[in-house]
């Protein structure tokens, strides 16, 4: 899950309404996945995104203590036989998923600045939270009522049960 | 007065297939490059060769980097119903739009790389079995461009890694997003994206993607093969995937497991398309997440991480929540492209869903069988949502006449159990 959609997405738990935002993140696996830089994309969504939802997100992936870091594999050239979202190990030595040593996690700008449509540096590390930041295992959590959403294989999954159901 | 008829204009040789597709994929097309949909032709019907007036050269050249309904354009320098006809009309051809060194036609001739290719068509009617001996119209022009129509040979469905009992056909998918109005840096999004085939399309188009489905399985990639002779999916078998086998990751999103009854996206207007197939209850159940007391008994409920519990869903419920969820969410002038299975004997045009900040744009049909069918429907927002409690009563009436489809499994079937029944009686006697 990158944080672009963590920062679209809210909790639908019964009678919790506008207060269901911003989910809070947990990570417990991530992922640093380069994707091509496209300048007019990401300026194009800074309006779109909740600033202080995405400085706490990027805040909990940077500095949560059991994160792990791992370079994109295969380099998406029709490397087939990789499971997706299994636990790659290029690049690492047998065994070992230790900690990487950074997350590359740059820091991410209080705010919007003026003119940023043209300023490469500041979309580049917009670019980089919003798009390369890959949260494999954790979960998101509803700030009100406090039901979590398990996020596995990259994949959340906001799906309700029983009476949580909002009518 | 003929010279301004004569500038110009293009002539379009369009493939003869989703006949009632293709006007609305050029009109759609057209206002994406700034251009309008012009024409002194009466109508399009059935003929491949429509005449349009475009701006410009390159609005048309645009046009058919997109286009997957129309084979080339030409640059339309003369036409008529007999060669003396076209003749008169090439004299009419203002001298100075022709380049100059091919006046008249002195420039050398090149087989192998040519400038300027020009082409004659005749047009001898639609009718296979009853070809006249001359053709109704020929026309003289400058060849621009070729349409998209090989896309659909490169993306298709028999060769995609990961496919689903229902996944969209290549061509129809690029239909869609043109439909869609899809272009470079959108946000496209389909909340019952399956194996993603639809999303495809708009990658390659540009956009960035991004998807829903209640499908836990099949969000993941996991359980059985829809191919024949394979029984489980491989590890290369998830919409992801599929994107990377066109070179089309840098667009992927991310796809999510949720209830599109149900959505779970914050307040906002942050897409630009919304081009989705929703289930008709036929190869595909159309389920939601539901509350224990809905639930009829004996309904059993699914392990936890899949689908809690799952009621039907009624096909009008499920086009009433799309459509508030397209007004809410898509951005303004956005657009939502998404079949809507009809019983055509009881199909009437008020049944086409509706929304007071959607605007209809067109309604194609596809025939699926003797007494089915389905339309492709394409709205814009034309107006802004403002909240969500203030629709729910207004458009429970318009969705009344819909919902004598929602038994639409059981009119899909009920040619077949008659025909079964009818069987079993002649076998008895």
């Amino acid at each position: 899950m990158k944080l672009l959609t963590h920062n679209l997405l809210s909790s639908h738990v019964r009678g919790v309404g506008p207060r269901g935002f911003p989910l809070r993140l947990q990570a417990t696996e991530v992922r640093i996945n380069p994707v091509e830089f496209n300048p007019e994309f990401v300026a194009r969504m800074i309006p779109k995104v909740e600033w202080a939802a995405l400085l706490e997100a990027a805040d909990t992936v940077r500095t949560l203590p059991h994160a792990r870091a791992r370079p994109e594999w295969g380099g998406g050239r029709g490397r087939s036989h990789r499971r997706p979202g299994s636990l790659a190990r290029v690049g690492m030595p047998r065994g070992d998923l230790g900690l990487c040593p950074q997350l590359h996690l740059v820091e991410v700008p209080k705010e919007p600045i003026e003119g940023y449509e043209h300023d490469e540096k500041f979309l580049r590390k917009m670019h980089h939270v919003l798009l390369e930041v890959d949260v494999l295992e954790g979960t998101l959590q509803c700030p009100e009522s406090g039901r979590l959403f398990p996020i596995s294989r990259g994949i959340p999954n906001m799906l309700l049960s029983d009476e949580e159901t909002e009518t | 007065m003929a010279l301004s008829c004569s500038l110009n204009r293009y002539l379009l040789l369009m493939a003869q297939e989703h006949l009632e597709f293709r006007l609305p994929e050029i009109k759609s097309l057209l206002s994406l490059f700034g251009g309008q949909f012009t024409s002194n032709q009466e109508t399009y019907g059935k003929s491949p060769f429509w005449i349009l007036s475009i701006p410009s050269e390159d609005i048309a050249r645009n046009l058919m980097k997109r286009t997957v309904c129309a084979k080339s354009i030409f640059e339309l320098w003369g036409h008529g119903k007999s060669p003396e006809e076209l003749y008169s009309s090439l004299k009419n051809y203002p001298a100075e739009k022709m380049a100059l060194e091919f006046l008249p036609f002195e420039g050398k001739v090149n087989l192998k790389k040519p400038q300027h290719i020009f082409s004659i068509l005749e047009d001898y009617g639609l009718d296979p079995n009853c070809i006249p001996e001359n053709p109704h119209n020929i026309y003289f022009g400058r060849w621009i461009a070729d349409g998209q129509r090989e896309l659909i040979e490169s993306y298709s469905v028999k060769k995609r890694h990961f496919i689903g009992n229902t996944s969209m056909d290549a061509g129809l998918s690029f239909i869609m997003a043109n439909h869609g109005k899809v272009k470079e840096n959108d946000i496209v999004f389909d909340p019952f994206v399956g194996t993603g085939g639809l999303l495809i399309a708009s990658a390659h188009f540009g956009a960035y993607v991004c998807g829903t489905d209640i499908d836990y399985n099949t969000v993941h990639g996991l359980g059985k093969a829809s191919r024949k002779n394979q029984k489980w999916r491989g590890p290369d078998e998830n919409i992801r995937a599929n994107l990377r086998q066109y070179g089309l990751e840098k667009y992927y999103l991310d796809v999510l497991v949720s209830d599109a009854s149900k959505p779970s996206w914050r307040k906002g207007t942050y897409f630009d398309a919304i081009i989705t197939d929703p289930p008709y209850g036929i190869r595909e159940s159309t389920r939601r997440t539901g509350s224990q007391k809905e639930i009829p008994k004996g309904i059993e409920k699914c392990p936890e991480s899949h689908v809690p519990v799952s009621l039907s869903y009624h096909l009008s419920d499920m086009f009433f929540d799309l459509l508030n969820f397209a007004a809410e969410t898509l951005v303004l002038g956005g657009r939502l492209v998404y079949w809507l299975p009809v019983y055509t004997p009881e199909y009437t045009e008020e049944m086409v869903p509706w929304h007071p900040c959607l605007q209809l744009i067109s309604n194609c049909e596809q025939k699926l069988s003797s007494h089915t069918s389905r339309r492709l429907i394409t709205m814009e927002k034309v107006k802004t949502f403002e909240n969500r409690d203030q629709y729910s009563h207004l458009l429970s009436d318009h969705f009344l006449p819909y919902q004598g489809h929602n038994s639409f499994r059981e009119k899909y079937f009920s040619g077949v159990t008659k025909r079964i029944a009818k069987e079993e009686k002649c076998s008895q006697e």
